[in-house]
């Protein structure tokens, strides 16, 4: 039973970290919101000091009319829509293949799981130059082999090269989330379609997807999450370059790149507004586990 | 009922699966094998599996010439330390939220969950602006605030799914049994508690350790981990392969080793614990 006194007792131990959050939460998006609607670029003598011109929504109107903009989008759709599709489409078949009896089911297990443990910068250094390279990479030297002409993968198939890095990172976690929910598939129900005579492909469609259902949602909201925010693999393989730039890296640029904290405070409004937009689905999903 | 399996469809699964197995964790295995060659068996063609001079050369330049040492010590305190100072901060609010449960406890975690919805680029400039204002900018103690709070939610989270697996009735019976809070803590939740606030620790250390936007766009040349060293070698320096490859794998050897420990546990945080 609750007492009077746990229950302020409680409210004390939860204060710290909801009013750290709070802070966190806060503090900077009250900064971004103030910048979006001023003209503040340090570059050329603006600063906070001295006090900064209010713009009303022409940097809302400006981020969203340049030129850059659109194409950012685009890339943004193609690279999280490429690689969820990617994962989940492979991550159900591996799945599938890891949840059959097999030798050496830990160690297959460990090898597929490891990329998800590679940090960012790493994998997309290692795949840039020892696969992609187009002189010394081993992709170069398998064309080769073939009698191919090397392709220059970073500049001429930019975008696809970075989907393919980021699907090798995500690939274990779709297939990690996958096989704990196909495992949890009761496997007499499986039995009894097959002994009613229902084919693979029946079984499949009708009782092993819609028992993932819910865990194929779950991947695809929490990977949009972190694929909206893709930087590090964009970063230190084109720079943006060649098609790269996400909506993401488009405000970094604007930011860090131009100094212009007004534009690119603005474009943040327009990120946030849209991850929130996602996350709105994943909680009602998650909410609902919770009063299970 | 079970399914007797024949031999032979075992041993063509078998086959299959290590075959995958295989070729997904080829570039890590690539990687590894790399770091232990000269530059010029590196880059041969056709590239060389097995049969080349085996060195320790390269981690031995790597160390010389970018003292490597200096960022593994700024990723273990900045992983470590914002996991640790996470956990002192998550416990007891986990804990409450799990025994002493109120009709705002699910409100609470799920807006916890939204923060760590807010994409970071949003956010860099009013960070940087701060980090300024305070001098932790380029700072160690900088770094561990931030990804402490990045994935406080994450923390929170899974230490409250393990607490609520708790049996409640434990704690009552101590409490009838006239044990204080104090005592319920320490003798009572703690034993019960251990497991799960290890997990926990693994993951968070696991994506602290990974995370490369804040360490890249927060650091210089002070306090920047292996992801800021990594990723110096964007530039020239990342065509030596054999340098490359030893610098990387001695970056994602530690965080492999923990993360095979914590494959289980990888589902229930970073699901929120929507998937167990």
């Amino acid at each position: 039973m609750a007492t009077k006194a746990s229950r302020s007792a409680a409210r004390v131990m939860m204060a710290p970290a909801v009013v750290l959050l709070l802070g966190w939460m806060l503090v900077p998006l009250t900064m971004t919101l103030f910048f979006s609607f001023k003209k503040y670029l340090p570059l050329r003598g603006d600063s906070l000091e001295r006090g900064l011109d209010w713009v009303g929504f022409d940097n809302y109107i400006r981020f969203v009319s340049s030129s850059s903009f659109w194409p950012s989008v685009q890339t943004t759709l193609i690279m999280v829509g490429g690689v969820l599709v990617i994962t989940v489409v492979l991550g159900i078949l591996l799945a599938m293949l890891l949840d059959q009896p097999f030798w050496g089911q830990g160690i297959v297990r460990i090898l597929v799981i490891a990329p998800f443990f590679v940090m960012p910068t790493v994998s997309a250094l290692v795949w840039k130059n020892m696969f992609m390279d187009p002189v010394n990479g081993i992709l170069a030297h398998l064309w080769r082999f073939f009698g191919a002409e090397p392709v220059l993968w970073l500049s001429d198939a930019s975008l696809a090269s970075i989907i393919l890095i980021v699907s090798w990172q995500w690939l274990p976690f779709a297939t990690l989330i996958l096989l704990t929910a196909i495992q949890s598939l009761d496997s007499e129900q499986l039995e009894a379609a097959e002994m009613d005579g229902a084919p693979p492909q029946k079984r499949f469609w009708f009782i092993i997807l819609p028992h993932l259902s819910r865990a194929i949602t779950i991947v695809i909201l929490i990977q949009t999450i972190f694929l909206l925010s893709i930087f590090a693999e964009i970063f230190v393989t084109t720079g943006g370059a060649f098609g790269t730039r996400t909506l993401t890296y488009l405000i970094f640029q604007r930011v860090v790149d131009s100094q212009n904290i007004g534009l690119g405070s603005a474009g943040g409004v327009y990120a946030i507004i849209l991850a929130n937009i996602v996350a709105i689905f994943l909680m009602r999903i998650v909410g609902k586990n919770l009063d299970a | 009922m079970a399914r007797a399996t024949s031999t032979q469809r075992k041993l063509g699964t078998t086959l299959l699966a290590w075959a995958v197995g295989l070729l997904i964790f080829f570039p890590i295995y690539w990687t590894i094998l790399t770091s232990f060659k000269t530059e010029a068996q590196a880059i041969s063609d056709p590239p060389v599996f097995l049969f080349f001079d085996w060195t320790l050369e390269n981690y031995s330049i790597v160390q010389e010439r970018s003292d490597y040492m200096r960022f593994l010590w700024n990723s273990v305190i900045i992983a470590g330390g914002s996991t640790l100072l996470g956990i002192l901060i998550a416990v007891p609010a986990a804990w409450s939220m799990a025994f002493v449960p109120s009709k705002r406890t699910k409100d609470i975690l799920l807006w916890m969950l939204s923060t760590k919805m807010l994409p970071a680029v949003g956010v860099l400039y009013p960070i940087s602006l701060i980090f300024v204002e305070f001098n932790l900018l380029d700072t160690r103690i900088g770094l561990v605030i931030v990804l402490m709070l990045i994935n406080l939610p994450i923390i929170v989270w899974m230490l409250y799914t393990y607490f609520r697996e708790i049996p409640g009735e434990i704690l009552e019976a101590a409490r009838m049994d006239g044990a204080s809070l104090g005592k319920e803590i320490l003798y009572v939740l703690t034993p019960m508690a251990v497991p799960g606030i290890a997990s926990t620790i693994l993951l968070n250390i696991i994506l602290a350790w990974n995370e490369a936007f804040w360490t890249l766009n927060l650091t210089a040349a002070n306090a920047a981990p292996l992801t800021a060293f990594i990723a110096s070698y964007s530039s020239p320096e990342g065509l030596f392969f054999a340098k490359l490859s030893a610098a990387s794998t001695m970056a994602i050897a530690p965080i492999l080793i923990l993360g095979w420990f914590s494959q289980k546990q990888l589902v229930r945080g970073l699901t929120f614990g929507a998937v167990k």
